[in-house]
């Protein structure tokens, strides 16, 4: 997006403050991050409440690793890690002033993040032709509503990033820097996201 | 919403000097503005007109409560048969009335006014920024807020009608209510979403946009309040977010997140899978509300300091002491939630807990109050109409600080709890306590944001019949509280005790009626004195930042960038011959 205006004047927008070190955009996507672990850390509780409570979890009987496909959840833990991978690299091609190999990295992290959900997709439909539902069981309505917020976390990522990759680039050739601090505010959010699934993927799946 | 179309009249004028930008069309000045001024005034506007309506709800729902079963004349016809078949107001209209009115007094009137308006507004001018942080963020904040509030007014409209499960939407019962819960749960999620970006802004613009020379033990109390209120907004409205998801759930998807096992419903058994747990929600729910208690009375506080120390003439006493206080308040308020559920059953081990961090919590309150009290003594205080609101905040917070005490007991509680004892504690904290100091924000501040002089005669009518008529509404519910008598009660003379109070009653409906016209003076000067001439620069010869910029403020604020050079109170500096000494004058 070109530069607004209205902005011209604010303060560090891309030079970092002399005592936080920051500028204006990591220091509020860091606050971000601090209410979204707020959102997540009230769910995990919440899971942990419910499931102490219950009799037997998963309610049904048997284990949530026999319930849950493990195999492709671990598939899509490694599918996220590369594309956090894949997102430092296009972070620091934009570093590097290499806007070509930035279109690379960061189109292969909106590609594996398609791949993940494409994966969760099909794990949701088994489970659809199974009858299981978010209202089987409390199992399955923890299973399907933090799966499901974290999909849609995935999704916002998949937005910012495919914005960043196509008309957001116009403002690398107007000022690299911001568009630089950008990319990494981009990136801190999308390794939350990645973060959320690894505390996701054990607890759900596996314990 | 006619926001736009009325805050146009007052951010007139004064746009046209802004220095060398080009002309923005009407809908980018005024509708989609990235101005925080201009955002300011229509969180202003608009959650004024929030306001208003919650006030109205609550003065049909008197009517009931004053006179039970009897039709109300004329109004009762227009509302319809189902709301109020034949004149009568119908037990789920009373409900919904009941519920809308807390929801859109708190999240819809007093922290957009408290902290959308006058922290956009007034935060940046004091410290000398020329705008917030994020502009196009805080755009977006406002046009969360304002689909939120018309969405949750809508549900009046749902079959059913409004959300009726309280303002604490407690299930089991509103995972079974009507659509209007939907509705209140979705608008809530916009709401809270306007109020996680604005408060990322807040802090962000506080930390990294100070002027020259502004330290943080130069910034102004208000400014500080705003800080801490926003880390609450930040951290304590995700847990609601959370559970108001886990509720969607619950009605859309069938889950059972807040359902128990074996619920049964008028004889028949919910087909649920059930596990859940209802005391989940009221953790949840509580921790937001409690901090949010917070919310709706720090920046209240921060508009008092500025308020007292101006009119006083003095510094404000034990500076450093009420800043500390703020930030002790803002960790307490995270943990002292459960005090609201002494009554849950949850057990005597967490009771005690909570029973004691309560106490505690109400220790840096005390404190900021005596701050404000000292700050009084030996000062030559001009009793403008700012200041009487700001003066008749102490004893009315005060009152409602103390009458929380007993609440906060677990033995107290257990025989007020849920009385209409708990609904004057609150509203003296809320309605003579942050509404009066809101008051005297606008009134203060008036001449910032207009250029021009608020009527000080018909302010000080205003003042005095809202003092009297609040007193008249608030002051009767603790005796009807301590009569044992239930809030929530659709018609209150089915018991004995209730029927003992039902006097009082009479007199609460009739002082809200008289406050509602207590209020006519005050939307007539809102509107009549924008046609005054201007006001001189500075008229309450002020100290702070917002000060130093022209009033109104053209877009950027200040014509030259601000330097701070000392205390945001130096008023009544011995040895000077004028009482007051800006933090941005430059001699010495």
């Amino acid at each position: 997006m070109s530069a607004h205006p209205a902005d011209a004047a604010i303060p560090h927008t891309v030079e970092p403050h002399p005592v936080t070190g920051l500028p204006n955009g990591k220091f509020g996507i860091w606050l971000f991050l601090a209410s979204e672990v707020m959102l997540f850390g009230a769910l995990f509780s919440s899971y942990v409440l419910i499931r102490t409570q219950a009799p037997h979890w998963p309610p049904e009987g048997g284990l949530s690793s026999e319930i849950l496909n493990v195999p492709l959840a671990t598939l899509n833990t490694a599918v996220l890690i590369t594309s956090s991978i894949t997102m430092v690299l296009a972070w620091a091609s934009c570093k590097l002033g290499r806007i070509d190999r930035f279109r690379l990295w960061m189109g292969s992290t909106i590609a594996l993040s398609f791949v993940f959900l494409i994966i969760k997709y099909f794990e949701y439909t088994d489970k659809f032709h199974h009858e299981h539902f978010p209202k089987t069981n409390n199992f399955y309505a923890i299973y399907f509503t933090l799966t499901g917020l974290h999909g849609l976390h995935v999704i916002g990522g998949i937005v910012v990033n495919t914005f960043l990759l196509t008309i957001g680039t116009r403002l690398w050739k107007i000022d690299r820097d911001h568009f630089t601090n950008r990319v990494e505010n981009a990136g801190l959010y999308w390794h939350f996201v990645d973060l959320v699934w690894i505390f996701l993927f054990p607890s759900l799946y596996l314990l | 919403m006619s926001a736009s179309t009325t805050h146009g009249h007052a951010t007139h004028g004064g746009h046209d000097a802004a220095h060398g930008h080009h002309e923005l069309p009407f809908w980018r000045k005024y509708i989609f503005s990235v101005d925080h001024k201009v955002i300011g005034v229509q969180y202003g506007v608009t959650a004024l007109v929030f306001l208003f309506f919650g006030f109205t709800l609550m003065m049909l729902l008197r009517w009931q409560l004053a006179y039970p079963g009897q039709p109300l004349p004329v109004v009762g016809k227009l509302l319809g048969e189902n709301a109020m078949p034949g004149g009568v107001m119908a037990p789920e209209f009373y409900n919904q009335l009941g519920a809308m009115h807390g929801t859109i007094m708190v999240f819809m009137g007093i922290v957009p006014l408290a902290v959308g308006a006058f922290g956009n507004y007034v935060v940046p001018l004091q410290i000398g920024a020329p705008d917030m942080a994020f502009p196009r963020l805080n755009m977006v904040s406002y046009w969360a807020f304002l689909p939120g509030g018309l969405l949750m007014l809508a549900g009046f409209f749902a079959p059913g009608g409004a959300a009726n499960s309280g303002w604490t939407s407690y299930p089991p019962l509103s995972d079974i209510a009507t659509t209007g819960q939907t509705i209140w749960l979705l608008a809530m999620v916009l709401l809270i979403t306007s109020s996680l970006l604005g408060s990322i802004n807040f802090i962000v613009t506080i930390v990294q946009l100070r002027a020259k020379g502004l330290t943080f033990w130069r910034l102004p109390f208000f400014v500080h309040a705003q800080f801490v209120t926003s880390f609450l907004l930040l951290l304590a409205f995700p847990p609601l977010e959370a559970a108001a998801v886990m509720q969607l759930m619950d009605r859309l998807a069938a889950t059972s997140f807040f359902l128990p096992s074996g619920l049964v419903i008028s004889g028949e058994p919910l087909r649920v899978a059930g596990g859940g747990s209802p005391l989940l929600w009221q953790h949840l729910f509580w921790f937001l509300a409690h901090p949010e208690v917070y919310v709706l009375i720090l920046p209240a506080m921060g508009i008092i300091a500025e308020v007292i120390a101006n009119n006083t003439r003095k510094p404000l006493w034990g500076y450093r002491l009420l800043v500390y206080s703020a930030i002790f308040l803002g960790f307490m308020s995270f943990v002292v939630w459960a005090h609201h559920m002494f009554m849950t059953g949850m057990g005597t081990t967490m009771s005690t807990f909570f029973q004691t961090t309560t106490m505690i919590i109400s220790i840096p309150s005390v404190v900021i109050l005596t701050c404000f009290i000292m700050s009084l003594y030996g000062g030559a205080i001009r009793y403008t109409v700012p200041m009487l609101f700001a003066t008749a905040f102490l004893p009315m917070f005060a009152i409602g600080g103390l009458t929380g005490l007993p609440l906060g007991l677990t033995a107290s509680d257990i025989y007020l709890h849920d009385t209409f004892y708990v609904i004057g504690h609150f509203h003296y904290v809320v309605a003579p306590g942050t509404i009066f100091a809101l008051f005297a924000g606008i009134y203060y501040w008036y001449p910032k944001v207009t250029g021009k002089q608020m009527n000080q005669t018909l302010g000080k009518i205003h003042f005095w019949l809202s003092f009297i008529c609040i007193n008249g509404v608030f002051m009767p519910m603790f005796w009807q509280g301590m009569a044992g008598l239930s809030r929530r009660l659709y018609d209150p003379t089915i018991y004995a005790h209730g029927r003992a109070v039902q006097s009082l009653n009479v007199l609460i409906s009739w002082s809200v009626w008289g406050l509602a016209i207590a209020q006519l003076p005050f939307i007539w000067n809102f509107f009549a004195s924008l046609r005054h001439p201007k006001a001189v620069e500075n008229p309450w010869q002020a100290t702070t930042l917002e000060w130093a910029a022209p009033s109104p403020p053209p877009h950027g604020n200040f014509v030259t960038p601000p330097v701070v050079y000392r205390d945001p109170y130096e008023y009544s500096e011995p040895g000077r011959s004028s009482d007051f000494h800006p933090q941005f004058a430059r001699e010495a």
